[in-house]
């Protein structure tokens, strides 16, 4: 599959050593129940890039017709398309931002502090995860109205940062529980005070946790239909654009887009692989000093 | 100075907690208010306390709500049958390939859902290749149909929430001490009896876990309904994006998704008894 370049980066940790062969029938049935699954998994991710090729006749991307790239070609001639591209990308940087930092501070407080209501914020926190998107966004549509602000561009990162910070949450708590506090004692005993500590011990040793977490926002907002189709006012992201076509038949272009971005979001994330091994490196040379 | 160092913590927590208050939590109760209005988008809304909303809403989008839980419930198993054996193969058997499997597990959601689901409408379309071979072994009649059917709207939540039920599984399959279950085999117990004693009972945080990240976003979910199903196919989410924004009764809407949150949250607190809070908060990561 076109995806298998990416395998190497992400070789995480080591296999375990081999235990004991246990039937290998069942070890071949189990293999083609999970390649069969994964083929399930990837189909329509393979059929959209590649009726992105397709040298369709018409209005409609249905049958293979025979291969080409003018789609490839004029990629950016639909304006409306574009225009859904550029919001959905604009607003997904815009609200990882927001979301990024308004999380990661909420994790430093789980994740460093014992305080009275830590258990309730916990569970807080959770719900947002757990709330169907149709009733975040129908809710937050329903205060709008009555509040009487008019949705648009402004109320779509809202709601993007409200639905991602609970997940970047979740994410830089996780680093932070491997981490150890006494580092961050040591610097203040040594005469650090708070904000040097912050910018040159915590936020270091967070950062690979908050780089992940900026990485799920991202896709999170860039991906998101069900809550943006309730406060997008006139503004059309890309999966709006390309639920209004999808009844009739989605044009290729939208295709060839979604490759690309698909394409982006793989270099993102092997670039914070990359970029994690890096620090995990650093990590271990701070050790051995 | 202990004043400020109680504070602090606060001052972390504090931006964000505002956030999700404000757009949130608040939305949320005011959902309650505005689903008791009564009046038209013509003349405005007030607040009439009109509990009757409710019973209306129940009864005239009753086969809606069963529907979503039906569709919802129907999704889960397929994905639980699916995700298990994947699952276990990723945790014990697929060595050091296990980054490449999580991969492409977690492949789909690098495109957006919609464009999936619009992928999955040309695949089953009438003239796509899928219907043609389930036609040709005889599986649909010669004029048999997949788009535009239960069938699959069910299999298309189904594709759209597998990895949500995958990765819990994995986390739980591969948190499990291999000791025990070599122990269970050194005594004398043979594979399937050590599987089905020691793996399965150890994986059940999974398989709630999972169950409800499918579970909850399918009930709500409105795409797939929409882009993969005939008119007979809809589900509640479908009706309150209508009623929000295309018939602009937002009492009902608002009642129909109060009442779809607080069925949830009743499953949640359910849930959380089961297995404790901890758990289900981890699980979501």
């Amino acid at each position: 599959m076109a995806t298998s370049t990416a395998t190497t980066p992400l070789a995480g940790e080591p296999a375990k050593a081999p235990r004991g062969d246990t039937g290998t029938g069942r070890s071949w049935a189990l293999g083609i129940w999970s390649l069969l699954a994964v083929v399930f998994l990837l189909a329509p991710v393979v059929f959209m890039v590649v009726f992105g090729f397709n040298d369709n006749r018409g209005r409609f991307n249905v049958d293979w017709q025979g291969f080409t790239l003018k789609h490839w070609g004029d990629a950016f001639d639909n304006g409306d398309l574009t225009d859904a591209l550029k919001n959905s990308l604009t607003i997904a940087v815009i609200s990882t931002i927001g979301a990024t930092t308004l999380g990661t501070f909420l994790a430093l407080a789980l994740g460093r502090y014992r305080f009275r209501g830590k258990t309730a914020t916990e569970l807080f926190v959770f719900l947002p995860m757990a709330t169907p998107e149709v009733v975040m966004g129908a809710s937050l549509l329903a205060m709008f109205l009555v509040v009487g602000i008019s949705t648009g561009y402004l109320t779509i990162v809202v709601a993007h940062i409200m639905f991602s910070i609970s997940y970047v949450v979740v994410t830089v708590r996780s680093r932070l529980q491997g981490m150890d506090p006494h580092i961050e004692e040591a610097a203040k005993d040594l005469g650090a005070g708070e904000m040097a500590t912050f910018f040159r011990i915590t936020l270091p040793m967070i950062l690979p946790g908050v780089l992940s977490a900026a990485v799920l926002a991202f896709a999170l907002s860039i991906d998101d239909y069900a809550v943006t189709s309730f406060n997008n006012g006139q503004t059309t992201t890309l999966p709006l654009y390309i639920f209004g076509a999808a009844r009739q038949g989605v044009p290729p272009t939208v295709n060839v887009l979604s490759t690309m971005l698909l394409l982006v979001v793989l270099l993102l994330m092997l670039a914070n692989v990359l970029i994690q091994r890096r620090l995990a490196r650093r990590d271990r040379g701070a050790a051995r000093a | 100075m202990r004043l400020r160092e109680r504070l602090l913590p606060w001052w972390f927590a504090g931006p964000a907690l505002l956030w999700l208050l404000l757009f949130f939590a608040i939305p949320l109760v005011n959902q309650l208010s505005v689903s008791l209005m009564s009046g038209n988008s013509e003349v405005g809304y007030d607040l009439t306390w009109s509990f009757s909303v409710y019973g209306d809403a129940i009864s005239t989008y009753g086969d809606q709500f069963v529907r979503s839980v039906l569709y919802a419930g129907a999704a889960t198993l397929i994905d639980l049958v699916i995700a298990f054996p994947l699952a276990y193969f990723i945790a014990y058997k697929a060595g050091r390939w296990r980054p490449f499997w999580l991969l492409m597990v977690v492949m789909p959601f690098f495109v957006s859902q919609v464009m999936r689901t619009a992928s999955w409408k040309l695949m089953i379309n009438d003239d796509g290749p899928i219907v043609s071979v389930l036609r040709d072994v005889g599986l649909l009649g010669t004029d048999g149909r997949l788009d535009a059917t239960a069938g699959a709207v069910i299999l298309g939540i189904a594709y759209n929430f597998l990895p949500f039920m995958v990765l819990p599984l994995y986390a739980a399959l591969e948190r499990i001490d291999r000791r025990l279950i070599e122990a269970a085999t050194d005594l004398h117990a043979s594979h399937f009896t050590a599987f089905r004693k020691v793996t399965v009972p150890l994986a059940i945080p999974g398989v709630f876990a999972g169950s409800l990240l499918v579970f909850i976003p399918a009930t709500g979910d409105f795409i797939n309904a929409a882009i993969l199903g005939s008119p007979n196919n809809l589900m509640i989410g479908n009706v309150v994006q209508s009623k929000f924004l295309t018939v602009l009764d937002y009492p009902t809407a608002a009642a129909l998704s109060f009442l779809l949150m607080t069925a949830i949250l009743i499953l949640i607190a359910i849930f959380g008894r089961l297995l404790g809070t901890r758990t289900l908060t981890e699980a979501a990561s």
